[in-house]
């Protein structure tokens, strides 16, 4: 069976303007494979197809790109789940290009820096460790399995009007990781960080990020929690 | 934490909250406004004067008017700050929204306690 795709390609060294290409695929009948094989396969085809892959098992979120309008992991997502007759394979929207569906992910990076993703505690430091309870460490679940493939946030229209003020779901829900962290002492300091028009508010809702993580994860509950805490505080 | 000069609230809480609020005010005056149009026998101008010359319906009717400026100057608000990205442009446009918002207010004021 022959399968079509068109793929976005993009070199600013030589090209004026991005194009799509058309690439076709000879796939044993009634087999099935993963996006990112077939890319791979394509890039035999022709080595100047350019992406970014790593582990291709959906635990290093590098090759988070836009197949058939729906930001998604190449490595875990089987050709059988695209619907249509031809694989249309974008870069990450929102986000500048680098080449081909490789883009740079500086912006990205930079709101996940700006919720201190990190644990902080002011206390003694304790002899061996800081313990948590069970309860404690089970309201981490859903959070701390975050890859940071930016699936979630370059779907998000907030994120594309604002990338520079909305920290973006991926960012929020890691916001949300330190908030409820019982060992964190910083609780104060990040929710006034928070506490602007933007950062968190800028959310409406929309649920892409919901729609198309690939770990299954819950940004948009993530800062509706955020925004409860703000709430609990501010009135 | 992102500072904004042109916003209603001090922070995105206190956007928030309003936003909320008013909203409730909103539906409150319009289930109000409706369920009065279907109770009464006739909508003749004596009806509507002695409902408008009541002092409670005109306090409910310029919360209703303040709800409506505020919840659209923040929903504008928020709108200019993701579409118009020229910062010239955005300015003039939040504040001829801000000064259309108030003119209405001090307007709606003037006519409901004309009556």
């Amino acid at each position: 069976m022959k399968m079509k795709f068109s793929i976005y390609r993009y070199n600013p060294d030589t090209d004026k303007k991005p194009r799509m290409q058309d690439y076709e695929l000879e796939i044993e009948e009634g087999s099935d494979m993963m996006v990112l094989d077939a890319l791979l396969a394509l890039k035999d085809q022709d080595p100047t197809l350019s992406f970014r892959r790593s582990c291709r098992e959906g635990v290093c979120g590098s090759d988070g790109v836009n197949m058939n309008g729906k930001n998604g992991l190449a490595c875990i997502t089987p050709l059988s789940d695209l619907k249509g007759s031809k694989v249309v394979i974008r870069p990450l929207p929102g986000l500048p290009v680098i080449r081909d569906l490789v883009v740079d992910m500086a912006q990205f990076y930079r709101q996940y820096e700006k919720v201190r993703p990190y644990l902080i505690n002011n206390d003694e430091p304790p002899a061996r460790e800081h313990l948590q309870s069970p309860k404690d460490r089970a309201k981490l679940d859903g959070l701390y399995e975050c890859i940071l493939c930016a699936c979630c946030s370059t779907s998000c229209p907030s994120f594309w009007w604002n990338p520079d003020k909305f920290v973006g779901p991926s960012g929020l829900l890691q916001a949300y990781r330190f908030l409820i962290d019982s060992r964190d002492t910083e609780t104060q300091s990040r929710l006034a960080d928070l506490d602007d028009a933007y950062s968190v508010f800028r959310c409406r809702g929309i649920m892409n990020c919901v729609d198309v993580c690939p770990k299954g994860l819950n940004p948009t509950q993530a800062i509706g929690h955020i925004r409860s805490m703000l709430l609990q505080q501010g009135v | 934490m992102v500072t904004s000069a042109t916003s209603l609230g001090r922070s995105g809480l206190h956007d928030w909250i309003i936003q909320r609020v008013t909203a409730v005010v909103l539906a409150a005056y319009v289930i109000y406004l409706t369920g009065f149009l279907f109770s009464a026998d006739a909508i003749e101008y004596n009806v509507w004067r002695s409902l408008f010359g009541q002092v409670w319906f005109k306090i409910f009717s310029l919360l209703a008017i303040a709800s409506i400026c505020f919840h659209a100057w923040i929903g504008m608000w928020i709108v200019s700050t993701d579409y118009i990205k020229p910062t010239g442009l955005r300015m003039v446009f939040q504040v001829f929204v801000i000064l259309f918002c108030l003119a209405c207010l001090i307007w709606g004021a003037q006519i409901l306690w004309s009556v």
